[in-house]
């Protein structure tokens, strides 16, 4: 699979849209090196987005899109909320269906594909804010989970219904005043990457976007290990700086400020067994992969 | 069908052999065997080819979903699973038809219910899928009983709806469902409906395919919309979602699809016509008085004309087979000399005769009932004595039968 499957037929090549052109040209399909440091010079499968200035969540989208393991292989399921404004804009074919259900969606989906493409990895990843994922479609969160579906779930966790304006949501903080909270939230925050290692998901990340290097390395882990072992599930913070009164260039350091040790994104991150022996698997791999390169390198510098 | 086509004649892990569905369907012998409803639906899948079902207990289609799950057992289905619940369940179906693949399930009544934000979106998404629905009582006080009122909502969601009075009807219909809801102008789910209990629970005489005849697999890149398996090359879509940036170009775009949904049912009218032989049955439709009904309500009026016939009342018959698409001009063909119109109905608000009453003219003519509900039979009396009083002949009372 590589770029070839999104060839245009050369008579129409000048009357197809930039986006597309672009696409064709410099998308990194095919690419098993690929990640988040091509964004820079392939714009990769995220053109533009309606998300408003300096939205964490536009990095993460970023971000994540470029660390999918085998794009032109990924369906991605997404549900109502900001995350509805991007997909349209995503070169990998997604769907969006109702509120909530994601990860029943996903299920079926990974399914088909797998009766369909059973010698073929299809990889399936949902993305769904802390709504969707942890309130009106925490069962069939858990129960995807429950069943060992073969896919990754990433829940953008802002800490409120964001799309809605700002309601009290699961994931919210305990105290946060919010629409439907006039007192303030009077519970925790659910701990939900506990609940996901003992729901059965294999590998469990929470932590924010503020560092490109380390979504990418969760991403592919998360993508490799559903692949092969059963589900994962991350949870990134993805601050709506609109509903917590921040600027648009304050959303970085809004990141930077939680994941402090003390503070509720410090990065926490579950392995399990059989997660932890693909791992170092795929890691050996990669370790060999590059000694080769470097070995055909110094062939090639000998040779000249 | 050219995909389609290319698999007739060669043969499915199970051995069974693709077949051309009208030969399967109409020219093929078939095996006298005496099965309940439920039974019925296990046999019709083993032939349909399916690659998905989805299953959730709730009285009466539990049966028919577990013996599915032997089918599976079997080899017979791709994959097989039970969901959460059935709004789960109608997502998982939909998550399975995105992805490419025949699909079926089963529900009833309050499931039903509890799934239906579904059935609209799959009809906009153009999801063919298959879901029986045993109808059962929905309301409160609590009943586990036959009654179709669910049917009266399903008909509003864009979904083919058929409503088959037999376990004949039922097994023809879940194999030609599958060739009219995947024909490509046509693309739609199908919720094929009986009445719970009458149709499942009991045995009937059913006329089988051969059992080494299957349908030939789906083919999902005859879609009117892109199947979501990353086949077929992805693009950005487009700049702006309109949901957000413009009301008129959302409006323009969510009209203009529905009424595409809408223009689908209609053109899976032909489709249909030829599979079923006619979206109606007719008999005696010369009479002065036609009875329109549908499910096991034909079967009971066909005892009541029975019963005034033996009277001197000469009545006729016009059973409703699909409702989406609605028979509306054969039935106002059919109607067209009668004076009376009676409607019984196993339910309380009379939607059959609503959407008969909409379509003919001189609606006057439609005396809606007799309705029983949450699991009340309908003696074939209680439509005569119906027609009676509509005629205004004395009927005796029926209410100390049996005293």
């Amino acid at each position: 699979m590589s770029k070839e499957r999104i060839k245009i037929a050369e008579e129409l090549f000048d009357i197809m849209p930039a986006e597309y052109q672009d696409l064709v040209k410099r998308a990194t399909y095919g690419n098993e090196q690929r990640g988040w440091k091509d964004i820079g010079n392939a714009k990769e499968l995220i053109e533009e987005h309606s998300l408003c200035a300096g939205c964490p969540e536009s990095m993460a989208f970023r971000y994540i899109l470029a660390s999918l393991p085998n794009p032109e292989d990924t369906v991605m399921v997404g549900s109502t909320g900001c995350t509805s404004l991007v997909f349209p804009h995503v070169a990998v074919h997604n769907i969006h269906s109702l509120f909530g259900n994601q990860n029943a969606v996903a299920s079926g989906l990974k399914r088909a594909l797998t009766v369909r493409f059973p010698d073929r990895h299809k990889d399936v990843v949902v993305l769904a804010g802390d709504g969707a994922t942890v309130d009106i479609g925490l069962d069939m969160t858990l129960q995807a989970w429950f069943r060992q579906e073969k896919f990754t779930t990433i829940c953008f966790d802002n800490e409120l219904y964001a799309n809605t304006g700002g309601q009290e949501s699961g994931l919210m903080q305990k105290g946060f005043v919010a629409k439907m909270a006039p007192v303030g939230k009077t519970f925790e925050k659910v701990r939900l990457p506990e609940i996901a290692r003992e729901s059965g998901c294999h590998y469990v990340v929470n932590c924010t976007v503020s560092k490109p290097n380390l979504i990418e390395k969760v991403i592919k882990n998360a993508v490799h290990i559903a692949r092969e072992i059963g589900p994962t599930y991350l949870q990134l913070y993805t601050p709506c700086i609109l509903e917590i009164g921040k600027n648009s260039m304050e959303g970085l350091q809004e990141m930077r400020d939680s994941e402090k040790p003390t503070e509720r994104f410090a990065y926490k991150e579950y392995v399990s067994e059989p997660a932890k022996e693909l791992l170092a698997e795929l890691a050996a791999k990669e370790k060999e992969r590059k000694a080769e390169a470097k070995r055909q390198l110094a062939s090639q510098t000998v040779t000249v | 069908m050219a995909a389609q086509a290319s698999f007739i004649g060669q043969k499915n892990k199970k051995e069974q052999v693709y077949t051309d569905p009208w030969h399967m369907m109409n020219e093929a012998a078939r095996t006298p065997s005496f099965f309940t409803g439920s039974e019925v639906i296990k046999e019709a899948v083993r032939r349909a080819s399916c690659d998905i079902m989805v299953a959730y207990p709730i009285t009466p289609q539990s049966e028919a979903a577990a013996l599915c799950g032997e089918l599976f057992a079997e080899g017979y289905i791709g994959d097989y699973f039970r969901g959460e619940s059935e709004f789960a369940v109608m997502s998982q179906c939909a998550g399975a038809a995105f992805g490419g693949a025949r699909v079926f399930t089963t529900t009833a009544g309050p499931g039903t219910m509890r799934a239906m934000e579904n059935f609209p979106m799959w009809a906009g998404a153009r999801l063919p899928i298959q879901m029986i629905v045993t109808c059962r009582g929905i309301n409160s006080p609590l009943s586990i009983q036959p009654d179709t009122l669910e049917i009266s909502y399903l008909m509003q969601t864009g979904m083919l709806v058929w409503h088959a009075e037999t376990a004949q009807d039922f097994y023809d219909w879940i194999l030609k469902g599958y060739m009219v809801s995947e024909e490509p102008d046509v693309h739609l789910p199908l919720a094929l409906c009986c009445d719970g209990f009458f149709v499942t629970h009991t045995k009937d005489m059913v006329d089988l395919t051969p059992v080494d005849m299957c349908l030939p697999p789906y083919d999902p890149y005859r879609s009117p919309v892109p199947c979501m398996d990353m086949e077929c090359p992805p693009v950005r879509m487009m700049r702006d979602p309109f949901v957000m940036k413009s009301n008129y170009i959302s409006y323009a775009t969510h009209a203009s699809w529905q009424q595409e949904v809408w223009a689908a049912v209609e053109r899976s009218r032909k489709h249909t016509i030829r599979w079923m032989d006619g979206l109606i049955d007719t008999e005696n439709t010369d009479a002065d008085i036609i009875v329109v009904a549908s499910g096991t309500a034909v079967s009971q009026s066909r005892e009541a004309i029975a019963i005034l016939e033996e009277e001197g009342i000469k009545v006729g018959l016009v059973k409703v087979k699909t409702l989406r698409p609605w028979p509306g001009e054969e039935i106002r063909e059919a109607t067209k000399h009668a004076n009376h119109i009676i409607v019984p109905e196993f339910n309380v608000t009379g939607w059959l005769a609503r959407e008969v009453s909409a379509t003919i003219p001189n609606n006057n003519r439609v005396h809606a009932g007799p309705h029983v509900c949450g699991g009340m039979t309908m003696p074939p009396e209680i439509i005569a004595a119906e027609i009676k009083t509509v005629l205004g002949v004395k009927a005796p009372s029926l209410a100390g039968r049996g005293g």
